[in-house]
């Protein structure tokens, strides 16, 4: 038997949320997202939540498990139990609750609209044909092409916790598919943009989005990626002291949330103390085997642990 | 969406969703999108044609097919255009690959995930036009508006807030998907409950070939979710309980790689026959062979799904599959210009089209090829955009009696808030899928199809008992999925009465008791009727013969 604790909010009724436990045994073999619907299905009914696709593809059914945002539909349940056999699940974060776990994805989508996120050429396109991009320009823009646009990243970025005006992390995946890719003619414009306040450089590198993130997208990366061409293209009256700022920021926080190693690889160039603080942040994790349980990605983190440790060693 | 792209040319569009635009579930398409461009290997429109007609077994509407083929070039180049990104060849061309029942390579792709790439192509071009077409995400359309046989909006709902609002529109078009939620084993998502044409058909709209429901081989044990046709490709068995690669009964040559639904009905025999694994209803799909490094080379996301899904790793364990319903080629009858049509002589519904899933043009006949019904949906939504377009251009505003028409909808959340029934809607829903795909699934015969048509009427009744336990009005789900409910209980009704007069063995549709295709009496396609007193009434509409006449369907 497993406790579900869920975090209820109805405003219809009661102003305040509230957590409400469901014990449920847990079939073989259950998603997250086959027992919330259990609960709601043989339980109670009015308990609110997205889902459709129920293979990770479309995006809905983002929530908050044990404080952390992932796909209900993508994730064994029986994996999501602390020793007491409890999971607790919230809405996504730096949302507004609407009701139960459904919140109010208004401001994500506006964010989203703002990278004008749709090609921009000004050329004619052939008759006829298609433009022609090769598999190395397509490559570029693969992974953030992932995006399903769920929110997990934007639930649990440490900038948008602080501060509203920061596009997010989905946003910028979403404008890094543009910056990229080879058949858009606007980069020097987007990245100009995009390096304003709210922008690219407003992230503090603590590469939560990634470790969040259920597809390649991984916005962090791209974030890197838009911030290369900006530098490339002569974009750069912005960073500097500010970097410096977020790099400070994003140890503070990342020690605070006991994130993992990721973001080292970043910041290789920019701050060794800053780097040897991280690691055993990283190494600790691993030893309480809180890396989360994606298998992919635990062998990614391996890695990343490994190499990065060995280069500090040398 | 790409209907809304047309029309948003000269007028302007409300696009409703009830979910997200991105969130639809043509986003879940993996394998491609087909069009005869010759990219990797010379093809035609020709074949193109053939390949469809040969795999619809023939009930396809030919001068459709044509139109359609001829079209998926340029539509295709349009969605490349429009930022929609591809696999390329080396040259920089978009890439292209084979797929079954195809005889070139021609399905366009983006790596393994054509529909979501498409589908957020289309999305970033409906952000672009925002100022010409207004999004409404999670909004719930629930009946049409016909007034003077003339179609003058829809009736719809804020899931958010529960308020009923009317839209007036001078066209309307339905791009509302399909409907295999009615079934216990399915790769739809749980949006895919036929609201669409069960409100044409509550309109007095008939429903076309409702009988051909796709049922895909390769469905994961109970979630129904799709295992992409590459695992049979890299080589993988399919054994039953007794350890047997038993296609070697049904198709010694081709073995795994037979086309869907020969595969599908040799899984569902060896299930039926008691030589499932265990005894249970599915049988092994077996990867261990291939070893983990090619697994991870060339599996690497259906091994992933295995495990986040159900938590089997391919590589140490073989899968549990089963047959699984994967697309409806019957929906609602429209011409080959995505207007709907009222009777087998092509009588136009004056402001009403339809176009993809929902939809039946038909170009797919009795089964539908892979890769060709993304490009219906750009086709045919395209063509019903430009057609709905040039319609409304030429008609008056509509002034429609909007409390009338909200007091319907609102009587029916009446009607379900002031149930107090001791039925379980989850009950229900469970007994309704399991009866559809014992009875009207993979196998069907005349006795399980008349025990499906009234076991699925006692249902409806039951529903009308239900027990309702979110009265409120903010995102109430669950009145949502008790209306869902409703209009799936009336299409799996549709569909096992249109599966029980089709008395021969077509394509998608396989009766045991008549284990043969008959063109002498079943050549037609198949028109369901609402008649008073909540009935059923079979018409039938010839099919459009051309190009190919209809022979014999060998692989
Ligand atoms: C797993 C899977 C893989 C597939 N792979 C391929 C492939 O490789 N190639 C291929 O060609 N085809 C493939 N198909 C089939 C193809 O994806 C679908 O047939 C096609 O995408 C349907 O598109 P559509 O626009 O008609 O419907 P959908 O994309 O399903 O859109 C329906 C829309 O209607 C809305 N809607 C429905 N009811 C209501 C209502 N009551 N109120 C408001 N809105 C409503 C929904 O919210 C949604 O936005 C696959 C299908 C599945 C399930
Ligand atoms: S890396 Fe940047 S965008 Fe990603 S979560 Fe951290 S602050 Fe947000
Ligand atoms: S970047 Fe990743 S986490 Fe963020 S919205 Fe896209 S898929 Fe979701
Ligand atoms: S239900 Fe679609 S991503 Fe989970």
């Amino acid at each position: 038997m497993a406790t579900f604790r869920i975090k209820r909010y109805n405003p219809e009724k009661q102003p305040e949320p509230y957590y409400e436990d469901f014990d449920l045994d847990i079939p073989k073999g259950a998603t997250l997202l086959d027992c919330i619907n259990l609960i709601k299905w043989t339980k109670d009914g009015s308990l609110s939540y997205r889902m459709s696709c129920r293979s990770a593809i479309c995006g809905s059914c983002g929530m908050k498990a044990n404080g952390h945002a992932l796909l209900a539909c993508q994730r064994q349940a029986d994996s999501l139990l602390d020793k007491d056999g409890t999971v607790t699940i919230e809405p996504l974060g730096n949302m507004k609750p609407i009701k139960d776990l459904v919140v109010d994805f208004k401001p994500f989508w506006d964010k989203v609209n703002k990278v004008q996120p749709y090609l921009q050429t000004s050329a004619e396109a052939p008759v006829g044909k298609e433009r022609t991009q090769s598999p190395e320009q397509f490559r570029l823009i693969d992974d953030t092409s992932t995006c399903i646009m769920c929110g997990n990243c934007y639930s649990d970025c440490n900038t948008l916790e602080v501060d509203d005006n920061f596009l997010g992390p989905a946003a910028l995946a979403k404008a890094q598919r543009f910056v990229c890719d080879s058949r858009d003619e606007k980069t020097l414009e987007r990245v100009t943009e995009l390096s304003k306040p709210g922008g690219i450089w407003d992230c503090t590198h603590c590469a939560e989005c990634v470790e969040r993130c259920p597809k390649p997208a991984q916005p962090f990366h791209r974030i890197k990626e838009i911030m290369t061409v900006a530098l490339e293209e002569g974009v750069h009256n912005n960073n500097g002291a500010r970097h410096a700022l977020s790099f400070t920021r994003s140890v503070k926080a990342s020690g605070r949330l006991n994130e993992n190693q990721l973001p080292v690889e970043s910041m290789g160039y920019f701050n060794i103390k800053g780097l040897l603080e991280l690691v055993p942040v990283g190494l600790r994790m691993l030893l309480k085997g809180k890396i989360p349980p994606i298998f992919h990605k635990s062998i990614d983190d391996v890695k990343d642990v490994k190499r990065i440790y060995k280069e500090l060693n040398q | 969406m790409r209907a809304a792209l047309e029309v948003c040319k000269d007028l302007d569009v409300a696009l409703l969703t009830k979910v997200y635009p991105s969130r639809s579930h043509s986003g879940a398409a993996q394998g491609g999108i087909a069009a005869s461009l010759g990219n990797s290997e010379d093809d035609s429109w020709e074949e193109h044609m053939f390949d469809t007609i040969k795999g619809g077994d023939y009930l396809s509407d030919q001068d459709a097919v044509e139109e359609y083929v001829k079209a998926a070039p340029n539509v295709i180049y349009e969605l490349e255009h429009m930022g929609c990104i591809f696999s390329r060849t080396p040259d920089g061309k978009i890439a292209q690959r084979s797929f079954g029942g195809h005889s070139r390579p021609r399905a366009c792709f983006s790596a393994d995930r054509t529909g979501h790439a498409i589908l957020h192509a289309l999305h970033e071009q409906v952000m672009k036009h925002s100022r010409s077409i207004k999004v409404y995400s999670e909004w719930f359309m629930h009946s049409l508006v016909i007034e003077d046989q003339q179609c003058r909006g829809v009736v719809v709902s804020d899931v958010r807030t529960g308020a009923v609002e009317v839209i007036q529109a001078k066209a309307v078009v339905f791009a509302t998907g399909g409907y295999g939620r009615a079934f216990q084993i399915t790769t739809n998502a749980f949006a895919s409950t036929a609201d669409g044409v069960l409100a044409a058909f509550n309109s007095g709209i008939p429903l076309e070939d409702a009988e051909f429901v796709q049922f895909h081989p390769s469905g994961l044990y109970r979630q129904g979710i799709l295992f992409s046709e590459a695992a049979r490709g890299e080589g993988g068995y399919l054994l039953n309980g007794l350890g047997e690669r038993f296609m070697e009964k049904y198709a010694p040559e081709r073995m795994e790689l037979a086309p869907r639904d020969i595969v599908a009905r040799a899984e569902q025999s060896e299930i039926d026959a008691g030589r499932g694994v265990n005894g249970e209803d599915f049988i092994h799909l077996d990867l261990r062979h291939l070893g983990e490094a090619r697994i991870m080379e060339r599996l690497p996301q259906i091994r992933q799904l295995g495990i986040d899904f159900i938590s089997v790793d391919c590589a140490k364990d073989p899968l549990p599959i089963q047959p699984t319903a994967h697309y409806s080629m019957g929906g609602i009858p429209t011409d080959k210009f995505g207007a709907v049509v009222v009777d087998a002589k092509g009588t136009r519904l004056n402001g009403f089209f339809a176009a993809g899933e929902c939809a039946c043009v038909s170009v797919h006949g009795a089964n539908r090829l892979g890769t060709n019904s993304l490009l219906d949906a750009v086709v045919f939504g395209q063509r019903a955009g430009r057609s709905a377009l040039e319609y409304a251009k030429n008609v008056a505003s509509p002034s429609v009696n909007e409390s009338r028409e909200k007091t319907r909808v609102l009587s029916v959340f009446e009607d379900i808030f002031q149930r107090e029934g001791s039925e379980s809607y989850n009950d229900i829903r469970n007994e309704m899928k399991n009866i559809m795909t014992h009875n009207c699934g993979v196998f069907r015969d005349a006795e399980h199809l008349t025990q499906c048509i009234e076991k699925i009427q006692s249902l409806q009744v039951r529903y009308k008992k239900g027990k309702v336990t979110d009265k409120g009005r903010l995102f109430n789900t669950e009145l949502y999925e008790i209306i869902e409910l409703g209009n799936m209980l009336k299409m799996a009704e549709i569909i096992s009465f249109a599966a029980l007069a089709r008395k021969e063995s077509r394509g998608g549709h396989f009766r045991s008791d008549f284990p043969k295709r008959n063109d002498v009496d079943f050549l037609h396609h198949s028109l369901v009727y609402p008649t008073e007193g909540d009935g059923l009434e079979l018409k039938t509409k010839p099919v459009v013969i051309t190009r190919h006449q209809p022979a014999e369907r060998t692989y």
